[in-house]
């Protein structure tokens, strides 16, 4: 009927009409409470970092930083929805608004705080990028790698530094373009590469899932700065600084001897003012930051304190057997310092 | 007669008068569809502002500084990412002609033993093509990779003549160095290909207008084979060869084929030769069995009842459903990436993230796969009315 379509012309109009009324641009905090659960990206998958354990739970370094953010904001550690997510859609992710904070051991550089329009909220580990091969290369030096065929993970600071590398030493090599970690680790168990490159960490947790780690070396070579750490959206201060100092608290505690243990009793009051700071029973640090007073609290007892966390999933007990290194606390000789909590 | 009213379509009122509600209900359709469209780009470049990114082509001059592995033209991590792009383009244009060629071959062959009257020819076709057809062209490409990846490693290359390597990193032969004189070797070649052509069209007019036949296939094998291969000896064959040599890695020197591109190119072939060989049986099929019968009544044998009966008549009904093959096969190309082949889609999203300018990244994506597509379905189109038989 001629009404009909005359009916379906005015209904696309308004429709269009309607749908211009913008979307409010409401605060990340706020809908992370309203939602009661954080949306966190992590790895697919690497040891040490994000992996699953035998009860099929997503456990990690990046994924206690989930735990301890989503016990900031909503109390629980548990609530927290994770999206794994590869090299290639973690930053489209992110943007989009398909996940609240990204912690997925991504390198903070120039072009991603600036270009990509992204705010890193620190860094929770200091790492670099080396290579991996095998002993009966028989070479000892990186430099010696011309010809090779080198596993890359595409999209990543690695690809770039890797061709910089070879550049500036003259040397060139055959790119073999991977997605994930396990595709590299069977591309280079297979013989496909002769190398395989990406940050320290990474090439200690494949080593360790290997059936014979001592065929294999981490060449000395540690070819660029790789700080870790987790990011947010750009234009959200509030949601950046809760995130930022989630970190902080982390590595504060440790240096003020708060520990998942004690954190408790701690919380009741101390003679140190800086810890009743932290903990909530002195001052409104968490009121400034529209949390509880108790954030902290409940943060230190979902994942302990940083070097608890280093320990359980980095650290030398674990198959990755990473020493502290650069990633231990500016008073016990490395790098790691939070501005304090006052 | 005359008498009929038509009360409907002269009257003065806009609502009761059916031209104008026509018009009036197709201007308010058209300004919903400019309002919704308008609204799209307005709320992305919004969007875009707040985010901090801007909307602009400029990063293709840029600096990619990453590596591909497969480049059929220069390219060097200094390039920019517009030829990194361009790269990208010529491998997705690689693996589709190559997969277009083998895949018609495959699908005609295939179309026409479904048909033959061999019931274990006809079978064995037809396992291939249920089989091929209904599995996943994502699952077919990493089974293929799989296999190719069992090859042995680069340390044990199995070789022929030592010039020709396999092992799992590819195949590697000899390339071709061309040396000052082989240009004119091959332009030799191709006057001789032109002189052929006219050959044949003389040979084909003189048949039909005398009965007379002429040895035109052996003219022009010994035109476009023959005198540039004198050509080339008598010039002191100025064509080497640069052999691949063991490396400590790897081989160096020679053309090498990853088993990347030899996976992505089995798997589009049989996969597209399954539906192709369908279609070939479709058209077959459509043909009047009587044209069959005449032939064979003329004392044509089988072979020559296809070829120069059967298939021409075919042709008319098999080139649209072909075209539409082809373009299916271009843009299942695109699942390279799952494989490590870097082509288009592979390239332009380590791009994308290396430079974050997304929206522009897939919008070079949807305009050339367009044009692609445009381009092969007007080519076919073409071929099709010229094929397409005139109706008396």
């Amino acid at each position: 009927m001629k009404v009909a379509k005359i009916a379906t012309a005015l209904a696309f109009a308004g429709m269009s009409v309607m749908s211009a009324a913008s979307v409010a641009q409401a605060g990340t905090l706020a809908d992370v409470q309203a939602a009661g659960v954080l949306k966190c990206g992590i790895n697919t998958g690497l040891p040490g970092f994000a992996y699953t354990n035998d009860a099929g739970e997503w456990i990690g370094f990046d994924v206690a930083y989930c735990k301890a953010l989503a016990a900031a904001v909503l109390g629980d550690p548990g609530a927290v929805e994770y999206h794994n997510l590869t090299g290639a859609n973690r930053f489209p992710a992110l943007s989009s608004g398909e996940i609240d904070a990204l912690a997925r051991n991504t390198t903070w550089t120039f072009s991603r705080d600036v270009d990509l329009g992204f705010t890193f909220i620190g860094v929770s580990y200091y790492d670099g990028q080396g290579f991996i091969g095998r002993k009966s290369l028989g070479i000892s030096s990186a430099t010696e790698l011309d010809g090779a065929s080198v596993c890359i993970q595409t999209g990543t600071t690695t690809e770039l530094n890797l061709a910089d590398f070879f550049r500036s030493n003259g040397i060139s090599y055959e790119p073999v373009p991977i997605e994930t970690n396990e595709e590299a680790r069977v591309a280079y168990l297979a013989e496909r590469c002769d190398v395989y490159t990406t940050d320290a960490s990474g090439l200690a947790a494949t080593k360790s899932t290997f059936e014979d780690p001592e065929n294999h070396m981490v060449f000395p070579e540690i070819v660029s700065k790789e700080p870790l750490g987790p990011l947010v959206r750009q234009g959200d201060d509030e949601w950046a600084d809760i995130a930022r100092w989630t970190l902080n608290v982390l590595i504060n505690a440790e240096e003020l001897g708060v520990n998942q243990g004690n954190v408790r009793s701690m919380a009741q009051g101390t003679n140190n003012p800086e810890i009743n700071r932290m903990l909530g029973s002195e001052g409104s640090l968490g009121e400034m930051l529209g949390l509880r007073a108790d954030w902290a609290v409940d943060v230190i007892a979902a994942v302990g304190n940083y070097s608890e966390v280093f320990e359980r999933f980095l650290g030398t007990d674990t198959p990755l057997g990473l020493a502290r290194g650069q990633n231990a606390l500016y008073k016990d000789g490395g790098i790691l310092y939070a501005p304090p909590m006052r | 007669m005359a008498e009929i009213q038509k009360s409907e379509s002269s009257s003065g009122s806009l609502w009761t008068n059916e031209r104008a509600r026509g018009i009036v209900s197709q201007v308010l359709l058209v300004g919903g569809l400019i309002a919704v469209v308008w609204f799209l780009v307005f709320n992305t470049n919004k969007n875009l502002e707040q985010a901090g990114l801007g909307l602009g082509f400029g990063f293709l001059a840029d600096q990619a500084f990453f590596e591909i592995n497969q480049n059929l033209i220069e390219y060097s991590s200094t390039s920019t990412f517009g030829r990194a792009l361009l790269v990208g383009l010529l491998n997705t244009l690689l693996v589709s002609v190559l997969g277009i060629i083998t895949a018609t071959i495959v699908g005609f062959v295939m179309g026409v033993l479904r048909l033959s009257n061999n019931w274990m020819i006809s079978r064995m076709a037809g396992v291939y093509v249920e089989g091929t057809r209904n599995v996943p062209l994502l699952l077919q490409i990493i089974f293929w990779w799989t296999i190719l990846s069992g090859l042995p490693r680069v340390a044990d290359s199995l070789s022929i003549g030592n010039a020709v390597f396999l092992n799992n990193r590819g195949v590697r032969f000899p390339a071709p160095v061309v040396e000052p004189g082989f240009g004119l070797v091959i332009v030799t070649a191709i006057i001789g290909l032109f002189v052929a052509l006219i050959i044949s069209g003389w040979a084909t007019r003189r048949r039909i207008a005398t009965g007379q036949g002429f040895p035109s296939l052996w003219v022009n094998l010994m035109l476009i084979f023959l005198f540039p291969v004198l050509l080339f000896l008598m010039l002191g064959r100025p064509l080497s060869f640069d052999v691949p040599v063991p490396g400590r890695f790897n081989f160096s020197g020679g053309l090498n084929i990853t088993p990347e591109l030899v996976a992505l190119w089995w798997a589009l072939t049989l996969y597209t030769g399954s539906f192709i060989a369908e279609t070939v049986r479709a058209g077959i099929l459509a043909v009047n069995k009587g044209q069959t019968e005449g032939a064979y009544a003329l004392g044509l044998r089988p072979g020559q009842t296809m070829r120069k009966v059967i298939i021409p008549q075919a042709l008319r009904v098999i080139v649209p459903p072909l075209t539409s093959q082809y373009l299916n096969l271009t843009k299942n190309s695109s699942l390279a990436i799952v494989v490590g082949y870097q082509d288009l889609v592979s390239v332009g999203n380590t791009a994308l993230n290396q430079s974050g300018h997304s929206i522009e990244i897939v919008a070079i994506w949807l305009a050339v796969y367009l044009s692609l597509s445009l381009s092969t379905s007007a080519f076919m189109n073409w071929y099709n009315s010229r094929v397409a038989l005139v109706e008396r």
